[in-house]
Order: C-alpha cells, then structure tokens, then sequence
C-alpha cells in the first residue's frame, strides 16, 4: 500500500459508478446514432424556380482577368433579362477542381448550379449521377447545329447530351525558327521526318533536346499512335474493349518511345515530364521542338524564346498528312441538383454561344467549339491557323465511358510508355498489360 | 494514440500520480507511464492487486474522457473504414448516380489478387525495414555522441537534430529534392556527376526517400535514448569501463539491456512511422515513381482511393494495413514479454 489512489476525500465509490453509466451510455449512443452505412448524397434536385440566385463555378486560368469580363458582360445581361434572378460566378482553381466537384456531387446543397468541366471527365461525372440530361434543350438549341462534331461528342454520353461545349484545344508542333535556320534544316512533312529532324538538332545541339517528349505526357504520345491507325479502345454504346496493344498501335507506340534516348531526350529525365514539363522546357530555349496547344501560347510567348518559334500542324505518316490530335477543351454542364434547371439551362446556353465564345478567343485564345466561329477568327489571328487546320483534318477523343476517368487517373498510359522508356517491359508487353488494366476498369464500370 | 493517452494521465495526476493502475489496460497502451520513469526508480509492481480490486470504477472515470475521444476519432473511423472496404463504393455512389452495394470480401479478392499489391506490400516491407534499422543506428550513435561530446558541440548537434525534427515533411522533402536534383543540385555539383538522376532508378529514387526520412525522424530517436542514457546510474558505466569494456561493449552489455524498454517503443514507433510514410514517397517521386515503382502501400491506397475514388478498394487496404501494423506490435511485445520485461 505504498501507492494508494488518492481519491479527494468523501468521493463515494457510489457516485463513480453512476457518473460511469452515463458517460459510458453516452459513448455507446454516439456510436450507434452515427453507425449507420456510409453517407450516400441525393442529387435528384426536383424543384424547377424561376428566380433566385444561381451559383456558377468556372475555372480560374493563369491570367484571369479578361474571361472574367467576357463572363461578366454575359451575366450582367442574362441578369437584365431575368428579372429577380442573380448570379453568382466563382472561379475555382483548377489544380483542385477534381476534389471541388466530387464535393459537390457530395453535398448538393453547396453544389453550383452551372458548372465548366474537362470534356475528358463527362463520362465519369454522369455515371457519379452529377449532370443533367439536356438533350432537348440542346437539340432545340439554333446555335449548336454549327457545333462540330468532335465537340458535340465530348457532352455525349449513350446517345444523351450533358452539357455545352466551352471551347476546345489542341496540340500541334512548335519549332524553332532560328535553331531550323541555323541548321539548315527543312519543317518535318511526315513522322519519320519529324523523329529525324529532332535527332539531327540532338546532334548539333547536344544542350537542347530535339524534341521535347514526356513519358507522363498522353496526349502528346496518343496522335503518334492514331497517325498509325491504332486506337486506345474501341466498342460503343458504354462497351468499350482496349486497342491499345493491337500492332497499328504499338507501330505508333514504339514511334513515340523511339524519341526517349540520349539521341533526342534521355530517358533519365523525360520519363518523368508531363505536357506542362515539355512546354517549359521549349520556352526557356531547352528544345527545338515541342508538341504543344493553342492554349499554351501565353506560357511560350513569356519565355526565352518569344519571337523565335512556329507552329505547324503535327505531321502524320504520309506528307501531306496532319497527325490526328486529341481533341481537349472545357464544357459547361447543368447538375442535377439543381433547384433552378430552366434558368441554368438558359444561362449555360449563353455563356456558350456563339457571341461569348467569340469575346472569349478575343479575350483569351480559347478556340470556339463552332466550325463557322472558328473559321472567322483564324482569320483574324493567323497564330491559330496551325490548330484550326489540325482541328480540320479531324480529332479524336478518349473513350466515352465512365471508367475512363478511373484509366485515366490511375495513370494506365503513362505507366505503360513509363515502362517501355525505362526499359521495364519491352512494347508488346507492356501495351498488353495496359490492355488488360484498361478492360478491367471498362468491365468493373459496365 | 500513446501521446493522447500519455496526456490524459498526465492531466489526472493531481489526484492519481501515473501509476500503471492509472493507465489503462491491456499491454499495448500501458507502457507510457512505465517508460517516462525509465528503468531508475521502479519498485511499482507491489501494489497493483489490491489497488485494482479496490478501485472498481474509479479508474474507468479519469479514462472516460481519454475513452471518448479515443472513440470518436479513432474507434468510429476504423469502423467506417472496415464497413467501406465491404461495399461498393465509389464516387459514383457517394454522389447517388449507382446505389450501394454489400461486396463481402469482394474488395479484398480484387486487392490480393492484384499483382501489383503483393510488389507494393514487399517493397513496403523491405522499404520500412531498412528506414528503421537506419533510423535507429543514426539514432542511438548520435546520442551515445551526445554523452561523450562538450557542451557547445552538444547544443550544436541538439539544435540542428531539433531543426531537423520540426521541418514539415513536405518542406523537408522539397529540400532534399532540389538538393538532388540534376540540374540545378548543389549534390551532384560536388560530386561531379553531371545531370545525374536520382529519381529514375529504382533503388536511388528508394535510397534518396530512405535518406530524407532517417533526417526527418532520426532526432526522436536520438532525444529520447539521450534522455535514457542520461538516467542510467554513471556508476555503472563507470564500472563497466574499469572492467576494460569497449564502447560497443558498454552499449551492447550495459546500456541496451538497461534501455530496452526505451528501446521498445522507440522501436514500435519507428515501424509504424516507416510503414505508413506517405509524404516523402508522393512528393520526392511525384505520387510513385516512374511506372509506379517507387509506390508504397500508403500511396498505393491514396492513389487507389482518392485519385481514382475507389473508396471502397482504399479502405480495403487501408485494414490490411492496420492489421499488419497491429500484428507486428502485438508480436513484438509478446516476444519481450517472454524474454521477461514487463511492459
């Protein structure tokens, strides 16, 4: 008895026990009233209002200045139109939209009513049950007849429409001008060109890479791969089975890894780099030539090499022909939840019309999803010309289905040119591997 | 969990000193109040039948509030998590585009008959293991320094092992990054090799991780066997080297048996830190590695759950490796238990 728990004095041992029961009740009842399955949110929305405040989340891009003045003119004159109704624009950054909208989809009641999406997460973001269905009111839409049809697919999903297109991107070949006339060098016409020109540039320019590759960079790898007919999957109507490792596809697969090396761009540190990682290092002078998009002006235009570069469209097997590129660009979507869906609709139709998305190329350089707005200001702005050209000779885009967002974050692609660069797995084995990945996901997303 | 507990005991010590009838039971969390004494002044064991049976519930009410927030922050989420990992559950159904649906062990058929998992398992084993062996070894040969060297030395060598302790992961990660980084690391500058990559081979990416998190966590180790060193009796020491023994000899006969429960939690903890490092592995090799090579089973489960919303295969490693991790500390203390040390 050295050690006697010191209770105060007159603390009955009575009295310990009923402060017990209580506080073990307690715990007890906590846990039972939360116990319940995993929180499962209703999306359903049902109310129809025709005034109120409606909550529209768009992007915040790297200088956002001038889209919020194209948006605001747009808004202040839907709000004139709409008597009662107010607008509430909020840009959300675009590094962290991913877990913005799956909180959303979450928690309708802080959910927006309108929202801008990547055209590559549709799929996905309709099975979640995130997007209304707004067939009708596009296909009784005047201006989205002159929608192209690449665009039109991207909001497509089993035939039903989820939104409208915002703008769309693509990629093409930036060159160095003064590198090419150094050199002596002529513009590669065909892929096998393209992948000796940038090995002759290594040569002679052992500090530059020839041409900027990344093993991260997909969509920078894919127009190799669909220039030589392959596909990453094929099916239809949400039954998709992966191409990826057919041999038209692995023909265009070993093109593009042919450029990892230390004839062009060392494996050691181009395995690694993503699209953004190739483009910086064409702007600050470090290759002659980059596969980048219309969207990457800006981001060219403030480096080293401003003044000093080109553009052409990415060349394809044959002279002649334009490697078929992947067809990005943002849409703009109603969600489900929403309790105002006839205002939203309407709102969402004006922020994609014809007229915004002309103020917008104006304002930013985003290319309009319409083929005749288009066509006006590439001749307006002859940077463009290469990307509208691109666009032209017809784009593809990736499968339409709701596992494609789960391929795509779990970096199928990128893991399987990762393995081919690092010498990990030779072509066949590692497009059939990814093969095998990709009609997992395809398969468990049914 | 041990730190909470540790405080909550603490708090009550006005009216109970932290005596093992205060902490709670059960071997896993009872150690705390052991070890701050160290081995010195032991000579606690006499009392505790009586004690316990005497009590009742007296004992329960100091740990109700420590019981309360263990349970909310702690039982209720391993409970979610362990529920999740048998449904279906993806965004999808978060979201209410599919309904939820009862999988049974379907996530776990799916995770263990992964390929992939099975590499992430072992090289997180193999990963986990060398992180505490080095740990350890930097850890306990830094504070036997701390006993031989001067004072300003000594400050020196505490200050720098604190600075390291009290960088965020991330920073310390960035750091190391850029230190190593092939064209603008002042590393390989000085050893002249060019734009060598750390980060695309395997074991480099691995070794350069290993590095940064022996620097992040080794002053732990080092503070608390320095504090230990410093409760053992000099008398012992002293005899040990009029005896003619070693350096290595003393640490080997002398101070590691007297420290071993010291030795123990620095041990457990160390294995739990190393198998669940997350930060350094996403941030040093940008989320696992060129072709995922460089994933462990914490970034594994991240990037399964959260990059691909697969809730529900996340939670699923999420228990594994819970289990694993209570497994190895249950097997751990067993062990020393046979060995006779109370714990």
């Amino acid at each position: 008895m050295k050690f006697p728990v010191r209770l105060p004095a007159g603390f009955p041992a009575r009295r310990s026990a009923r402060t017990a029961a209580p506080v073990a009740a307690l715990v007890v009842a906590a846990l039972t009233a939360t116990a319940c399955a995993p929180q499962t949110s209703d999306n359903a929305g049902g109310a129809d209002d025709k005034s109120g405040t409606l909550r529209v989340w768009l992007f915040q891009e790297v200088s956002n200045g001038p889209k919020e003045k194209v948006v605001e003119s747009t808004v202040d004159a839907f709000e004139k139109a709409h008597e009662g109704t107010q607008v509430e624009v909020e840009y959300i950054p675009v590094e962290t939209r991913a877990q913005r909208i799956k909180a959303a989809f979450n928690d309708p009641k802080s959910a927006p009513d309108l929202m801008e999406y990547g055209n590559t997460d549709t799929a996905g973001y309709v099975n979640d049950g995130g997007l209304a269905d707004v067939t009708e009111e596009f296909t009784d839409w005047n201006e989205a007849k002159d929608t192209d049809p690449t665009a039109k697919q991207s909001v497509t999903v089993d035939g039903k429409i989820y939104g409208a297109p915002y703008f769309v991107g693509v990629r093409a070949l930036y060159y160095r001008t003064d590198v090419f006339k150094e050199l002596d060098l002529e513009v590669p016409r065909t892929q096998s060109e393209l992948i000796s020109t940038a090995k002759e540039i290594r040569q002679a320019k052992p500090e530059l890479y020839g041409l900027a590759v990344g093993g991260a960079f997909t969509y920078g790898a894919m127009p190799f791969v669909w220039s030589n007919g392959g596909e990453i999957a094929e099916g239809k109507a949400g039954s998709y089975a992966a191409t990826i490792d057919s041999a038209a596809a692995q023909k265009g697969i070993e093109a593009y890894t042919s450029l990892f090396g230390d004839d062009n761009c060392p494996a050691a540190k181009c395995a690694s780099m993503g699209g953004n990682d190739t483009i910086t290092a064409f702007a600050s002078g470090k290759a002659g030539m980059a596969i980048g998009g219309d969207f990457n002006h800006q981001a060219v235009e403030a480096g080293s090499v401003k003044g000093k570069y080109a553009v052409v469209p990415l060349p394809g097997l044959k002279a002649g022909e334009i490697a078929p590129a992947f067809a990005g660009g943002n849409n703009i979507g109603v969600l489900k939840s929403t309790s105002h869906r006839t205002l939203a609709v309407d709102l969402m139709k004006q922020l994609a019309s014809k007229k915004t998305q002309g103020e917008l190329f104006d304002a930013m350089g985003f290319l309009p999803t319409y083929s005749d707005v288009r066509a006006d200001v590439a001749k307006k702005e002859p940077f463009v010309a290469p990307f509208v050209e691109t666009l032209g000779a017809g784009t593809k885009f990736v499968p339409a289905s709701p596992a494609w967002a789960e391929i795509d974050a779990s970096l199928v692609l990128p893991t399987m040119f990762q393995e081919i660069v690092s010498g990990k797995k030779n072509v066949a084995t590692a497009s059939k591997d990814a093969a095998t990945k990709m009609n997992a996901a395809f398969s468990s997303a049914g | 969990m041990k730190r909470m507990t540790e405080g909550v005991t603490e708090g009550a010590s006005p009216v109970a000193p932290p005596l093992p009838a205060a902490s709670p039971p059960g071997g896993v969390t009872a150690s705390p109040g052991r070890v701050a004494g160290g081995p010195g002044p032991g000579g606690a064991a006499p009392g505790r039948k009586s004690r316990r049976g005497r009590a009742g519930w007296a004992p329960w009410i100091y740990l109700a509030p420590a019981l309360v927030v263990i349970g909310g922050l702690l039982v209720y989420p391993v409970y979610q998590l362990g529920l999740i990992s048998f449904l279906e559950y993806t965004q999808a159904q978060v979201s209410g585009g599919e309904p939820t649906t009862f999988q049974g062990f379907g996530n776990y058929a799916t995770l263990f008959g992964d390929e992939q998992f099975w590499q992430v398992l072992l090289a997180t084993v193999v990963f986990a293991a060398a992180c505490v062996v080095a740990t350890l070894a930097v850890g306990c040969a830094l504070a036997v320094l701390l006993t031989r060297v001067r004072a300003l030395p000594r400050l020196a060598l505490m200050l720098a092992a604190l600075g390291a302790w009290a960088t965020p992961a991330i920073t310390g990660s960035t750091v190391w990054l850029f230190l190593f980084d092939p064209d603008f690391g002042p590393v390989n500058r000085m050893l002249g090799l060019g734009d060598h990559s750390w980060t695309y081979g395997r074991y480099s990416a691995f070794a350069l991780v290993l590095l940064e998190v022996v620097w992040c966590s080794f002053p732990f180790v080092m503070v608390t066997v320095y504090a230990g060193i410093r409760a053992v009796p000099g008398e012992v020491l002293e005899a040990a080297a009029l005896d003619g023994a070693s350096q290595w000899r003393i640490w080997r006969s002398v101070l590691a048996p007297m420290l071993r429960p010291i030795l123990v939690v620095v041990t457990i903890q160390s294995v739990i830190w190393d198998f669940k490092v997350f930060t350094q592995i996403y941030v040093m090799t940008n989320g696992g590695g060129i072709a995922g090579q460089n994933l462990v089973l914490n970034v594994y489960a991240y990037q399964k759950a959260f990059a691909s919303s697969q809730y529900s295969l996340g939670s699923a490693i999420g228990v594994v490796m819970l289990l694993i991790l209570l497994a190895v500390t249950l097997v751990y203390l067993r062990l020393l238990r046979r060995q006779g040390e109370e714990l």
